[in-house]
Formats: structure tokens, C-alpha cells, sequence
């Protein structure tokens, strides 16, 4: 198998941390997860135990609500080597901002930071950590990748994707303007200022169409609802697809708001 | 000016409407953007900068007042007066006692944002004072009557055709069959109308970048050198500025200069860099007769050691309106005062109170990159959520939010619940949507189906299938 990382004694213990919305839209991309850490060979576990980071409630100002949530996912995850999950935004808020939540919490403190250290964007797992430098699958046709917000600005991730993606036999990626600018998804923002959500996703299109790609990627399923629900909407025959299904090989789903021709 | 930020949703309705100002406002994101990256990758030692910049303006802060009488002692050795105004109405009421005093008739104005921010124009005009505003950006929304739609662009929001309207409708005594098609032509008709004002002007009133506590300066920057014509020709020169615009030394202030233009406009420098220290000396070929500084502080020293202290690190250079999303899709009056964008965010509810601003910090998709171009550091999109939190704790969250937002926050809490009802939820949109892959429309997602398709669910949630080891 190409690239695959350097040999260990002992697998490292990870748990998925599947994340709200994958575990609700798009389970096919927590199977991509899994199939990528076990080929990295890691020992993924799935715990029961877990709903959502809690970010909804953080960004809405409802600390308390965040803080005992945050509380529960840090019991679930923290005995792992490493926490993972196929997101930046979600990885973003256990890494970064657990720390910050339980910051005047003399008991968790110290628990919110050991367990923050664990913690991992999937992608940026799989190169930074795993060391991996390539995949073992195929994606016929072009791509364009939108770096998404938590992922680019709190977790460097840049690179990572771009590497893998450059890995995947047949696939040609097709970069877009203003990459790096959001696509105005945002959590709940999304519904509270729909008309603004809408004109920043609708300038987002623009330049993906433009990049003249057959598929979008990113790296966290928030962005791509927005964008596959905007490109749904304006008619659009671009598909959108999470960045582990592609790196999987697992794209014999329908893409995300696609139903099977 | 009133605020409107109540009105953010309508404000911004209005703007995501406007085809004009969505034709303005590509140039803010084509142009500004693209310079500042061109300026920064152009001096290797930009981050530093930067560092050095946020370590001087934390030590100022800690020491702010030692440095506002150090200021102050200087000034008034170099033959100035020093005001202090505890909020916009000391200040507007000083200024305008100080204009009485002179026996002013006209005033000139350089642009400053504190000018704005206590309405100085409003107020002098009702006391009987003629004010002109020469900036030219100032002057041509002063004309329209509009607030500024940027703190470094006040006229970023209007196109050439706007002004050429908004000039042949004000300047009624120059030839109607004058040709104004072009940039250059309007800014030289601009130049010869402001000419006349610079001349006729009793006092003067400019901004502050920066104020100097070693020396006594205040330093403005502008690119149309309007500002040095303001506070040289009257008779008597006002500086107004906020007690956080304070650097200790010469040194310290050119160190956050080599940042700002950078971070603004893109350029090295600004086309003018101008040093005030006092009225006209012995010898002195200009200046004013009278120096007068009113330090404002309306609501800054209350943010003092808060959870919105770092804000009081910000120089104004734009560049978090610059990159902001929002910003770009509704321009700077959709925020409803003086200052928009992400600092306008923060800004603007610790000035006029979470109740009127309370949108501002909500209207944000937390991108973050206004706080990765700050050249600050500021954390924008934390202080925002922290307004959030406020508005939480004050009871303000709209009553349908908050239960919806209790009713999810109470099943997370309790997984094996949760398991149970996003089991029937998903099931329940994945019937919706199975035909079509996307659902159109959604009474109790409105919100989300306006304007975009809910991609419907793939089927049963992840946890069901990996329960029922469907796959491994």
C-alpha cells in the first residue's frame, strides 16, 4: 500500500468523534474516517456516548449549556491517544476552545487541556501525525477544495488536503478564487441572517463554477450543505463531496444533496 | 448621528438589494485585499512589526494614565490646551465654546472617526458654526448627507456616476457643460471648491492617529494632504482623539505607523505623514495661533481590564471590513452607526449599549479572518461571542431561539435521548428528501430553505448503522 506510515508496536487508540451533523446527513463520511485511520493503521473506536461538540450552544452564548456538554464529551474521549474528527470547526472547538471554556474551572482545567491535546482534524491527522503522503484510491475527474474557516485560520490546515488529494489517482484538482474566503454557513448564522448566509454562499459558487471543476470538496460538512443546498438551488450540476470520501475512495454514494442518476 | 443598528436585518435587506452598492462594494474586496497581501509579503519583518505594535499598546494601556498626563504636560509646555471629555456631549459642548471663543464663522474638518462618533458636525452646525468637511471621501458624503460606510473609505459605498449627480447638484455655479466622466476631473473640481474653504476657515479640526506622550504630538495620516491644510491655515487648530489613541515615544509611534498603511491601503506609507506639536513658535513660517486637544473618552475607560479591553488596541486601519464577509455583502451603513465591520461589532454596543447594537456581534458567520488580518491580534469573534453571552445573560435571545436552542442543548446533554429522537428526526427528512436528494422547502427551516436546498439526509444516522453493524 502506498505511503503508509512508519511501523508502531502498539496501534494508536483513536476515537472518532463523528460529529452532529455527520452523524445526522452524511454517515458515509464517518466510514470514510474509519476506513482512513484503520488504513493508517490506527485502532478506531466509535464511543456511544457522544452527540455534539457543543459549538452551537458556545457561539450562541449559552456557556453553561457548552460547558456541560464540553464536560461529557471529555469523559467520553479522553482515555484515547488521540481524538479524531472529520472536521476543522468541530476539531477547533475541542482543541481550542474546551481549554477556554473550563479556563476559571481549577478541577477541569487541567482535563480540557490534556484531553485538547489529543485532539485532531482528520486529514491533518493523517498527514501531520500518521505521516502518511498519500492514499490508495481513485476519483475520476476534476476537483476544486474550499478551505474551510475553523480548519485554515485555528488549525493550519492548508497543505494537508492538497497532498492527499494530489495522491488519489485520476484526480485533477482545479483550484478556485478566494479559496480562503468563508461560504457563509456559520453555524446558526446560517438561519439568522439567511438573506446575508445566501449572498456570501451565492459569491462562494460563483467562484467555484468558475474554477470550471466536477466536484466540490471540503473538509467539513457544515460548509458543504450550505454550498451543495446553494448549487442545488441555482441548478447547478457541480457535485459536492466531504474530502474523506474522495480520499476513501468511497464516492459510490449519490454526492451530498445528489439522489443516484 | 442616531444609531439604527436595530435595524441591521432591514438595513441589510436593503443593501443586498442595491445594485449600485453591490457594484462599490467589489471594489473593497478586489482592491484593498489583494494591496495588503501585496504590502505585506513585501516586508519580511510585517508579523514582527505587528508584535512589537500589540506589545507597545498593552504597555500604553497598563500605563494609560501616566502617558495621558505625560501627554498632557507636554502640550500644555509647548503653549496648548488640553480638554478632557468624559462623552460626546463635554466634548461637542467644548468644542463649540472653544469656537465661540474665537468668534469662528467657518470651520474645516480633516477626517476623524471621533469626529463621527460625538456628531461634531451636527452639533456646530445647530450653534451656527458653517462646517466643511475636506476629505474628500468626508466631503462627498457630507454632501448626500450619509454617515460613513468605512472608517478608512467614508465614500467606499458610491460610484463615479453618484458623484458626478451628487457635485453638478451642489456646485450650481460652475458650468453646467463641464466634463466630470472622469476620476480626474471630479477631484479636481473638488480641490478648487475645498481651496476656498481652507483659505476662509476660522478653526480647524483635526483627527489623531496617534497622540505622543514623549513629545506633546498628535500625528494624522492622509493621503490627500487636506489635513495639514486644516490645521495650518485657521487661526486656531482642535485636535479631538480618544484616550486610547496613545503612544509613548516617536519611536513607538513610527512602529505602529509602518504597520498601518500596510494593513489599510496596502501602501508603505501614507502620501502624508503630519506631526502637530503646539501652536506656531517664534520663527514659525505657519500654524495656528491656538492649539487645542479634546481627549474623549465616552465609555473607553469602563473597557479598561474587561472582556472588551483588547479593542482598545485598535488602530483603524480597516482591514477586518476589508476580509469581512459580511461587510462585503452589506456595506458599512447596513451597520446602522460609525464604525461597521467586525470592529464596528464590538465597538459599537460597548458605546451605545447591546440593546440598540445587539445584531452587530450576532451578524457574524465567525469566520475569523478578520482577527488572522488584525495586525493587532484583536480577538474580534471571541469579544463578539462574549456580546453574545451578554445578551444571554440580560434575557435578550429571542424567546423562539432560546427554547429551540434549550430543547437541543437538553438532548446533547443526554445521548442515549439523543440517539433516540435524531433516530425519528432523520428518518422523518430523509422521507422528504429521498426523491430529489435536497429538500426545497421546510416551514420550521425557512430560514435555511430561502434561499439555498436542505440536502436531505443519506438515511438512518451514523450511530443506528454502526449499532446495527451495517458497516464496519
Amino acid at each position: 500500500m502506498p505511503g503508509t506510515r512508519q511501523s508502531r508496536e502498539t496501534p494508536a487508540r483513536v476515537g472518532l468523534f463523528v460529529t452532529c451533523i455527520v452523524d445526522l446527513f452524511r454517515p458515509s463520511v464517518a466510514f470514510a474516517a474509519l476506513k482512513l485511520l484503520r488504513e493508517a493503521g490506527c485502532d478506531v473506536e466509535v464511543p456511544r456516548l457522544q452527540t455534539c461538540c457543543g459549538q452551537p450552544a458556545y457561539n450562541s452564548g449559552l456557556r453553561t449549556d457548552a460547558r456541560e456538554i464540553a464536560a461529557k464529551v471529555i469523559t467520553a474521549f479522553e482515555d484515547y491517544d488521540y481524538v479524531v474528527a472529520p472536521s476543522g470547526s468541530c476539531a477547533a472547538m475541542l482543541r481550542l476552545h474546551y481549554p477556554e471554556l473550563f479556563a476559571a474551572d481549577a478541577a477541569l482545567a487541567p482535563r480540557a487541556q490534556a484531553f485538547a491535546e489529543k485532539v485532531h482534524e482528520l486529514v491533518s491527522f493523517l498527514v501531520d501525525v500518521m505521516e502518511i503522503d498519500g492514499v490508495d484510491a481513485s476519483f475520476e475527474g476534476s476537483v476544486t477544495y474550499h478551505d474551510a474557516c475553523s480548519g485554515l485560520r485555528e488549525l493550519d490546515i492548508k497543505d494537508q488536503p492538497r497532498r492527499l488529494l494530489a495522491s488519489v489517482k485520476g484526480l485533477e484538482l482545479k483550484e478556485m478564487d478566494e479559496a480562503e474566503t468563508c461560504c457563509g454557513f456559520g453555524g446558526a448564522f446560517a438561519v439568522k441572517y439567511p438573506d446575508i448566509s445566501g449572498a456570501i454562499a451565492e459569491r462562494k459558487t460563483r467562484c467555484a463554477n468558475e474554477a470550471g471543476a466536477d466536484c466540490l470538496v471540503a473538509g467539513d460538512l457544515g460548509c458543504l450543505m450550505q454550498l451543495a443546498g446553494k448549487l442545488s438551488r441555482e441548478g447547478s450540476g457541480m457535485s459536492v463531496r466531504h474530502v474523506a470520501e474522495v480520499l476513501a475512495g468511497m464516492t459510490e454514494e449519490p454526492a451530498i444533496g445528489a439522489v443516484e442518476d | 448621528m442616531q444609531p439604527r443598528s436595530h435595524n441591521f436585518k432591514e438595513n441589510a435587506a436593503r443593501a443586498l438589494h442595491d445594485d449600485v452598492l453591490q457594484s462599490a462594494l467589489s471594489n473593497v474586496r478586489s482592491g484593498f485585499v489583494a494591496k495588503r497581501a501585496r504590502a505585506r509579503s513585501a516586508l519580511p519583518e510585517f508579523d514582527q512589526l505587528c508584535n512589537e505594535a500589540r506589545d507597545i499598546k498593552n504597555h500604553t494601556l497598563a500605563h494609560l494614565d501616566l502617558y495621558l498626563e505625560a501627554y498632557e504636560a507636554k502640550v500644555v509646555e509647548h503653549g496648548g490646551h488640553v480638554h478632557w471629555a468624559a462623552d460626546a456631549a463635554e466634548a461637542c459642548g467644548i468644542i463649540a465654546d472653544i469656537c465661540r471663543q474665537q468668534n469662528a464663522r467657518t470651520v474645516t474638518k480633516g477626517k476623524s472617526m471621533i469626529g463621527e462618533e460625538i456628531a461634531i458636525n451636527d452639533h456646530l452646525e445647530h450653534a451656527g458654526f458653517e462646517v466643511f468637511e475636506t476629505d474628500l471621501g468626508e466631503y462627498l458624503i457630507q454632501i448626500r448627507g450619509e454617515a460613513p460606510s468605512h472608517i478608512i473609505g467614508p465614500a467606499i459605498h458610491l460610484t463615479r456616476p453618484q458623484i458626478e449627480a451628487d457635485f453638478r447638484r451642489t456646485h450650481t455655479d460652475l458650468p453646467a457643460e463641464r466634463d466630470l466622466s472622469n476620476a480626474e476631473n471630479l477631484v479636481a473640481e473638488a480641490r478648487a471648491v475645498l481651496r476656498e474653504r481652507f483659505v476662509a476657515a476660522d478653526v480647524g479640526i483635526t483627527g489623531a492617529n496617534l497622540l505622543i506622550a514623549e513629545t506633546g504630538t498628535s500625528v494624522i495620516v492622509t493621503n490627500e494632504g487636506n489635513g495639514d491644510l486644516t490645521q495650518t491655515l485657521p487661526r486656531t487648530h482642535i485636535v479631538i482623539a480618544s484616550i486610547e489613541k496613545m503612544a509613548p515615544t516617536l519611536e513607538d509611534a513610527n512602529t505602529i505607523l509602518r504597520i498601518l498603511a500596510r494593513s489599510a491601503t496596502g501602501q508603505d506609507m501614507s502620501t502624508y505623514t503630519t506631526y502637530s506639536t503646539g501652536p506656531k513658535r517664534d520663527g514659525d513660517l505657519d500654524g495656528p495661533d491656538n492649539y487645542h486637544v479634546v481627549l474623549l473618552d465616552n465609555g473607553r475607560s469602563a473597557m479598561l481590564g474587561g472582556q472588551f479591553h483588547d479593542m482598545l488596541c485598535c488602530i483603524r486601519c480597516g482591514a477586518c471590513l476589508n476580509h469581512c464577509p459580511v461587510y462585503n455583502a452589506v456595506g458599512g451603513h447596513a451597520y446602522g452607526w460609525v464604525y461597521p465591520g467586525p470592529m464596528g461589532a464590538v465597538l459599537t454596543p460597548s458605546l451605545v449599549g447591546v440593546e440598540e447594537a445587539g445584531h452587530l456581534p450576532n451578524a457574524s458567520s465567525f469566520c475569523g479572518r478578520c482577527e488572522a488580518v488584525c495586525p493587532m491580534s484583536i480577538p474580534l469573534p471571541k469579544m463578539m461571542r462574549h456580546w453574545r453571552e451578554r445578551e444571554v445573560d440580560q434575557g435578550r435571545m429571542p424567546l423562539g431561539q432560546r427554547t429551540a436552542f434549550k430543547a437541543w442543548a437538553f438532548l446533547a446533554k443526554r445521548p442515549a435521548l439523543y440517539h433516540a429522537a435524531t433516530s425519528i428526526g432523520v428518518g422523518f427528512l430523509s422521507l422528504l428528501g429521498r426523491r430529489k436528494g435536497a429538500i426545497r422547502s421546510l416551514p420550521l427551516l425557512s430560514g435555511w430553505t430561502r434561499n439555498r436546498d436542505l440536502p436531505a439526509p443519506q438515511g438512518r444516522t451514523f450511530q443506528d448503522q454502526w449499532r446495527a453493524g451495517w458497516r464496519t
